[in-house]
């Protein structure tokens, strides 16, 4: 793609931000846009996505854009992540746009908390199936998936742990993570409290108050600008047959995750790479079963292998495929997603806390069990 | 710390208390009460107390205070200090040498027997606490009693949960396409829908088959029978209308569709279970599991 991600910003990462969702978003861009040289006259678009606060032209009026050629929306929470830097893209080359910032802000811990029951969610007629049941929270939701696939696989909470266990490990050299410096064991994760079982506590990422912005603009443009450009290799979204909304119960095989086939599909494909070209995964890691099963879907590993994939320590800093350098959402920060594409601008750019020597290609991945979306950054 | 077993020894070295003399002699109108309040009818009792009674004649009354080497009494302390702070009888023996007679004035030494612990018993870790009383008239010892208490650390009671009435649980949304379903649990009927063209069988249901794209959905009603497919055991956070922890099973039901549903019981992938209907209102009735014998 002709696109490019060339600013970064972000909020601090806490659990009581003390200032409106609003002004969250607001600092996230404007410090976006002074990472990418560029003002808010220059921007033209905006994209956010689903489940977030702040609509496009409040954000705009905050920042004082005078006009706006682009904006939009992307369905699905955090599956959304990698598909506004898609939709950015999209309007960069066609024109809609120039510059598309790409946010997400919000007081997801000391206000609106995403793990509690959303009682408000059962109005939607799909949700009819799961929420009167008692199944009502995204952890309930992804360890019915993560029960079977223990069952079929052979795959054990330890397995799921040790996904925890190199989140936390990478966090706690990142001064911006929330885990910094508190890095845990595997018997640490097999001594946390049941949440759905078979999910502990450490299986289930934070909840976290702040924000993240992204400024996309054209390659060409790019060039004019401060910082080493994080290049749009591939974008996509993927939602497959009999998609629900992190209850798709109803397919013949609940080990899959059939929407990241179709992601992992689009992407090798449109970027030209393939998987060994890929030297940091960031992979989306709101719940430890699913990052086994997306390494699969991705093609790293074979059906029910994550286990012994992990085993393998290919996702440490020095293996072959580096996992969530930033610490992901277990461990710095839950952005949905957000946080884990600015690691992948960083890691291009060769400025991450936790950097992986000579980074070409950076994939990103966004939130599982949902309809999703992925990214392919790389050099020039 | 405080050493119990030390410190029950000093006291039952110490032997029996001073006499403590009763408030009143024995007297008819105490023996009337009594024997009304316990609903004694026996005409014997005029001018003699009942047997049983001894103990009533050496109470303290409303106000009283034990005495300083009363030896359950510095017992009691210590174990309270000890954080043993609640009690509960357990037994009385007594003994009874003669019959009393009013007018007979009585008096009651009390010695520590034994102290026996710590032991785990339903209402937490505790003591047991043995005295030996008599009741003297002079130097005549009329009636004897062993009397035992059990001294305890009351147990960690759980978190009282938090009422979940059936009413509170999240109401499904319906709609065209769904209401035959939740008209069928209100009639104790499982239906899944059934494609009025090709037959197909799909649950969830929606309005437009996606095998033959017909838009006329009828169901049929199914047995009600089939096996876990997967579950959870939900444990936090809270839910409306449920105690945690509770499973939430999804079932492949025989006719082949799966459906999610709350299970009454240990899970376990591949077991059989089979539904039961539980009324919530006029409006709402709740499919959920229970396990079934296999046939």
């Amino acid at each position: 793609m002709n696109a490019a991600i060339v600013g970064i910003g972000a909020t601090d990462f806490s659990k009581d931000s003390g200032r409106s969702e609003l002004q969250l978003a607001a600092e996230a861009v404007r410090a976006a846009l002074e990472d990418a040289g560029l003002t808010p006259s220059d921007v033209d678009g905006l994209v956010s996505f689903t489940m977030d606060t702040n609509a496009e032209i409040a954000v705009a009026r905050e920042l004082g854009i005078p006009e706006l050629t682009f904006f939009s929306r992307v369905h699905y929470g955090g599956g959304a992540a990698c598909a506004t830097v898609q939709q950015a893209a999209m309007a960069v080359e066609t024109g809609a746009a120039e510059v598309v910032v790409c946010y997400r802000a919000f007081n997801e811990r000391s206000g609106h908390r995403f793990g509690q029951v959303q009682t408000a969610a059962a109005a939607n007629i799909d949700n009819s199936w799961s929420y009167p049941m008692g199944l009502g929270t995204p952890a309930a939701m992804v360890a019915m998936f993560a029960q079977r696939y223990m069952h079929e696989y052979g795959a054990t909470s330890e397995d799921f742990g040790r996904i925890a266990v190199i989140d936390r490990k990478h966090a706690a050299t990142n001064p911006h993570a929330w885990f910094h410096d508190r890095p845990i064991t595997l018997d640490d994760h097999q001594s946390s409290r049941w949440i759905a079982e078979p999910l502990r506590l450490l299986d289930c990422c934070q909840e976290s108050d702040g924000g993240v912005a992204l400024v996309v603009t054209s390659a060409q443009r790019a060039k004019d600008l401060p910082n080493e450009p994080a290049h749009v290799k591939a974008a996509t979204q993927g939602s497959s047959a009999d998609q629900f909304t992190m209850t798709s119960y109803y397919r013949d095989d609940l080990t899959r995750l059939p929407e990241m086939g179709v992601v992992a599909r689009g992407l090798w494909e449109r970027s030209g790479i393939t998987r060994s070209d890929v030297d940091v995964a960031v992979l989306y890691d709101h719940f430890t079963p699913f990052v086994l099963v997306q390494l699969e879907e991705l093609g790293f590993c074979g059906r029910g292998e994550a286990k012994d994939f992990i085993r393998t320590g290919a996702l440490e800093l020095d293996g072959d495929l580096p996992l969530n350098p930033h610490g992901g959402q277990l461990g710095e920060a839950y952005l949905h997603g957000m946080n884990g594409i600015a690691e992948g601008v960083r890691q291009i750019r060769g400025t991450a806390v936790n950097q992986v020597a000579n980074v070409g290609h950076v994939l990103v991945t966004a939130g599982t069990g949902v309809p999703t979306s992925g990214l392919v950054l790389g050099q020039a | 710390m405080i050493d119990i077993e030390k410190e029950a020894a000093r006291i039952a070295e110490q032997g029996e208390c001073a006499p403590r003399l009763a408030r009143d002699p024995v007297n008819q109108p105490m023996i009337n009460n009594w024997l009304e309040a316990l609903g004694d009818e026996h005409p014997g009792y005029d001018g003699v107390a009942p047997p049983a009674m001894v103990q009533v004649w050496t109470m303290a009354g409303l106000h009283g205070q034990r005495t300083l080497d009363d030896p359950l009494g510095q017992m009691m302390t210590i174990l309270d200090e000890a954080g043993y702070t609640s009690v509960v009888a357990t037994n009385s023996d007594q003994t009874y040498h003669r019959y009393l007679e009013v007018g007979e004035h009585l008096s009651v030494t009390t010695s520590l027997e034994d102290v026996t612990g710590p032991k785990r018993t339903g209402l937490g870790e505790g003591w047991f606490v043995t005295t030996r009383s008599t009741w003297w008239v002079g130097d005549e010892a009329v009636a004897e009693m062993r009397f035992r208490v059990l001294k305890f650390k009351p147990a960690q009671k759980p978190e009282p949960r938090p009422e979940a009435p059936k009413a509170q649980a999240i109401r499904p949304s319906v709609n065209r396409d769904t209401e035959y379903f939740w008209e069928g649990t209100r009639q104790h009927e499982l239906r899944i829908q059934r494609c009025g063209g090709c037959g197909l069988l799909r649950h969830p249901p929606g309005p437009m088959c996606p095998e033959c794209g017909a838009t006329k959905p009828k169901y049929l009603v199914s047995d009600g029978n089939g096996v876990i497919y997967s579950y959870v055991v939900h444990h936090h956070p809270q839910v409306p209308g449920r105690q945690t922890p509770f499973v939430i099973a999804l079932v492949e039901l025989d006719e082949g569709v799966r459906m999610l549903g709350e299970f009454d019981g240990e899970p376990k992938i591949g077991q059989r279970v089979e539904v039961v209907f539980t009324k919530v209102d006029d409006e709402l009735t709740m499919p959920s599991w229970r396990p079934r014998a296999d046939r």
